[in-house]
């Protein structure tokens, strides 16, 4: 096929929203829509949407042509396919409900009787990153590995399983909504209980018993490929806690801190793999892996053949817009055909160089689900997130930590419940803060590595943080000397966390000190190419350097 | 210790200093790679540069043994916003500051890379130098613009021993890696693709490589100017119409000056790993490593000889060429990668189906 921009045979293009605000589904599904209703309305396609919820960007009255704020169920759907009779629809930006509608959508035929083209991810590619038989095997094909698992109908089945692979062990019910029911058994017992409960709540009575990788190390990849098979990664990112706490719930740092060159080039290049394999024909995808941390082995967790919350992140964390990207190489443009906005004179063909740290720290909101226990598990719990930029891992963790609106200052100590040891091994929405604890009472980074199983090159940043805060505090009623101060704000202490560290008045005080230093906040630019080229987007973040 | 970042317009950075101590002179480039800075330290193309990595956190999981590119750290000295004091890899085995230090190159932390880098961006690659412990800050100026200018310097005899080697015995074919500051990857790459791999000096006589017999040439990258090593490029004028002829970075300037191609300096050239190249033949898009800081200028080839294969896209400079009679093609980035993505290591296999086939 010879290069021909966008595809001129299709004109009108349904768009399907995520519907309400539910856990693991939030306003990323309204950005990364919004942007599409944009993306292709600029391009002349008229865009028809569909979402039952109004209190969305997308479903204003000048984003869409046409706007649908209906029932998210295919009988409606298939009704407003009669009615509109677009030519293609594209779910992979309506987050998990839009390509479930297709999957639906297909089966019933609607799709095949109206005549409507899915682009992005086809029905193919959309069933083998969903259903785990057909996903373990696709991965296999390209010589990657899935953890060990097998599936089982009863209880006799689920022991079998459970002595061929040992403790502890991930179960997960089949067929049932965002992975509900999903539970991790330590030992026989617990093992027993719940494979029960899954069996009972998976409505085929089917339970997927899989080796647990609980504690290794934890990444992912968002990729974009387009209908050439031209594939970039768009950003890498690792996550703080390791396996065993769901994504969504995970504090998570971009671009990946601790794999050398060797083994991160073997993860992008496996993600690309995946994404063909799966048969994503064009946009975004994000892909989830496990890696060992003793050995290196890998292991591919799971892969979203669609724009994901973390897509959202990665193109704040960046500034690449992925969504926008996506809905045009859905409509047949390829990578090196899109402009990069931000450097004008360079394509989207490319991978981000970044030149910052990203983190981001999920938000809770346990008071409202009185019945959810306050730790985190493979099922997402977390109802929000923030993300901040730093130079260092230091300083974005402080700005995040005090982004939250939780009344944390930063990295400090606050009043807790638990045991030290207990707070630290068992993850929960404060773990960070019993860390800190665990430092102020002697624990040692490799202590804290044992039993949180997270990388020591986060434990000892943390450790800095700690000893900075002590530094700070010696010069409680003192003037605080330059270099105490400046190192104090390039670690992302704010102003009142000093003034309250050294008994000042209050942040003026310590703000004029700094005044008089001429320490000041400086303003970096994200330009996804660490400077490389100028850039013409005005995204800044403030730092001290 | 403290150590001052000194460029020739008389600008000082000052940070902390860390690996060896002392001074060194190069000219200054920056790397946009956020991985991979041992493979960088090591490759012999840095011989005469000082790399400032844009990235800001380095040295995070350390120095490995399999990552090692070459017999030594090229690079005269290393600039970093913040080096880790702590590595976490289950393959490290040493911190960088003790692998800059064994090696005796200079390190400095603390800078502002992003402003650093900009200030290049916008003037170019400029001569700089690294200054550890107290030192004058006009007596440190002066030697930066005393040091010398990378152009016209032949770099390559700097980095290549004298004698040839084997790389490997194993293999049906035969190739030879003319080696102007080759990365091990190259050689790794050649050997799992059943080749016999030996490496001799870039300034071999010609008749010694006929005599070897070989069914194949590597012209490998090196550091430096390439018009400043026409020894080479004679050599290689001897040898190309005789035998499949693959040309990376370094490689592909020399090659292009065989067909009376002529070579310029980039403002601040390209070093990274993710600039994207377009196949001309194909319309594939690779992402690709990059260390380059001349090139060849497209239009002092003759269109009659020579096709051009590869364009960068980000501003459409010269990335590949290939002889239209002979079984000679050339790229200016690294498909050995290392670091960076391997996306375009299928170039490889072109060549060992060339040699397979003579």
């Amino acid at each position: 096929m010879i290069n021909m921009g966008k595809r001129t045979d299709i004109k009108k293009i349904m768009l399907i929203g995520s519907g309400p605000i539910v856990i693991g589904q939030a306003c990323e599904f309204d950005y990364s829509g919004s942007q599409a209703c944009k993306a292709l309305r600029e391009e002349g396609y008229t865009v028809v949407l569909v979402n039952s919820n109004p209190a969305t960007i997308m479903t204003d009255p000048d984003m869409a042509d046409r706007t649908y704020l209906e029932p998210l169920v295919p009988e409606i759907l298939a009704k407003i396919i009669e009615r509109e009779r677009p030519d293609a629809l594209l779910p992979t930006l309506g987050g998990q409900t839009a390509l479930n509608l297709t999957v639906q959508l297909t089966e019933a035929g609607i799709l095949e009787k109206y005549g409507v083209e899915v682009i992005g991810a086809n029905y193919d590619a959309i069933r083998k990153a969903e259903d785990r038989a057909l996903f373990k095997e696709t991965v296999e094909k390209t010589g990657l590995k899935v953890p060990a698992s097998g599936a089982a109908y009863n209880l006799d089945d689920a022991l079998d399983i459970a002595g061929r692979l040992g403790f502890p062990l991930i179960i997960r019910p089949g067929y049932t909504l965002g992975g509900t029911g999903g539970s991790v058994a330590y030992n026989i017992q617990e093992f027993k209980e719940l494979a029960d409960a899954g069996l009972k709540l998976s409505p085929v009575s089917e339970i997927l018993v899989e080796q647990s990788v609980l504690g290794w190390k934890e990444y992912e990849l968002e990729v974009m490929r387009d209908r050439k098979g031209n594939a970039v990664v768009i950003c890498s990112i690792e996550n703080f806690d390791p396996m065993g706490v769901h994504t969504g719930d995970s504090i998570t740092v971009a671009p990946v801190q601790t794999l050398t060159d060797r083994e991160y080039q073997a993860m992008r290049s496996a993600a690309i793999r995946i994404m063909e394999e799966i048969g994503v024909e064009t946009g975004g995808s994000n892909i989830q892996f496990a890696v060992n941390p003793l050995d290196g082995e890998m292991a591919v967790i799971e892969m979203n053949p669609r724009v994901s919350r973390s897509s959202a992140l990665a193109s704040k964390a960046t500034g690449f817009p992925i969504a926008k990207i996506a809905a045009k190489l859905a409509v047949g443009y390829t990578l090196d055909e899109i402009p990069n906005d931000i450097t004008r004179k360079t394509p989207a063909c490319f991978e981000p160089a970044i030149d910052y740290c990203v983190v981001k720290i999920p938000k809770f909101n346990f008071e409202k689900f009185p019945l959810s226990e306050p730790y985190l598990t493979i099922s997402m719990k977390s109802v929000g997130e923030v993300m901040s930029i730093g130079r260092t891992f230091r300083e974005a963790l402080n700005k995040a930590l005090r982004s939250l609106e939780e009344k944390f200052s930063g990295f400090e100590d606050i009043l807790l419940p638990l045991e030290t040891s207990e707070g630290i091994s068992k993850p929960g929405p404060n773990r960070l803060f019993y860390i800190k604890k665990g430092f102020n009472e002697g624990f040692s980074i490799d202590e804290i590595a044992v039993i949180s199983k997270i990388d020591r090159w986060f434990l000892y940043n943390l450790k800095e943080i700690a000893d900075c805060e002590a530094e700070i505090k010696k010069y409680r009623g003192r003037k605080i000397p330059h270099a105490v101060l400046k190192k104090a704000k390039e670690y992302g202490f704010s102003d009142r966390q000093i003034a309250v560290l050294t008994g000042k008045k209050d942040e003026k005080e310590v703000r004029m000190l700094r005044e008089k230093y001429g320490i000041a906040a400086g303003y970096k630019l994200v330009d996804t190419c660490a400077g490389e080229f100028e850039a013409f987007t005005p995204y800044y973040y403030s730092t001290y350097e | 210790m403290e150590a001052h970042l000194v460029i020739e317009d008389g600008t000082v950075f000052k940070g902390e200093s860390f690996g060896a101590s002392g001074e060194s002179c190069g000219e200054l480039i920056f790397n946009t790679s956020m991985t991979g800075y041992q493979e960088i330290l090591y490759d012999p193309s840095y011989k005469g540069q000082i790399v400032v990595m844009t990235y800001p956190l380095i040295g995070n999981y350390g120095v490995t043994e399999e990552d090692v590119e070459s017999g030594k750290v090229h690079a005269e000295g290393f600039v970093v916003k913040e080096r880790s004091k702590i590595y976490s890899s289950w393959r490290a085995v040493k911190p960088l500051d003790v692998l800059l230090y064994e090696h005796g190159v200079t390190g400095i932390e603390g800078i502002d890379t992003r402003r650093l880098t900009v200030m290049l961006r916008e003037k170019g690659a400029v001569k700089a130098g690294i200054f550890t412990g107290r030192n004058n800050a006009k007596k440190m100026v002066e030697k930066v613009k005393k040091s010398r200018d990378i152009a016209g310097v032949d770099l390559v005899k700097e980095v290549v021993g004298n004698n040839p080697y084997f790389w490997s015995k194993e293999g049906s074919r035969k190739v030879v890696v003319l080696d102007c500051g080759v990365k091990y990857n190259t050689l790794r790459l050649l050997s799992e693709r059943g080749m016999k791999v030996l490496v001799m000096p870039a300034g071999t006589p010609w008749q010694d490589v006929v005599k070897e017999k070989p069914d194949g040439i590597l012209v490998s990258n090196g550091p430096g100017d390439p018009a400043a090593v026409p020894y080479v490029v004679k050599n290689l004028a001897n040898l190309i119409e005789r035998y499949p002829v693959f040309g990376i970075c370094f490689g592909i300037q020399l090659i292009a000056q065989v067909f009376g191609g002529k070579t310029y300096k980039l403002k601040f050239g390209h070093h990274g790993a993710n600039h994207p190249v377009k196949d001309l033949n194909t319309g594939r898009i690779y992402i690709t490593v990059q260390n380059h800081s001349f090139c060849v200028d497209m239009d002092t080839l003759d269109k009659n000889d020579i096709e051009t294969t590869h364009i960068n896209l980000n501003d459409n400079t010269l990335e590949g060429i290939a002889h239209k009679k002979f079984p000679v093609f050339a790229v200016q980035f690294h498909p050995e990668h290392a670091p960076g993505p391997p996306d375009a290591v299928y170039l490889f296999d072109r060549f060992r189906d060339m040699v397979e086939l003579r």
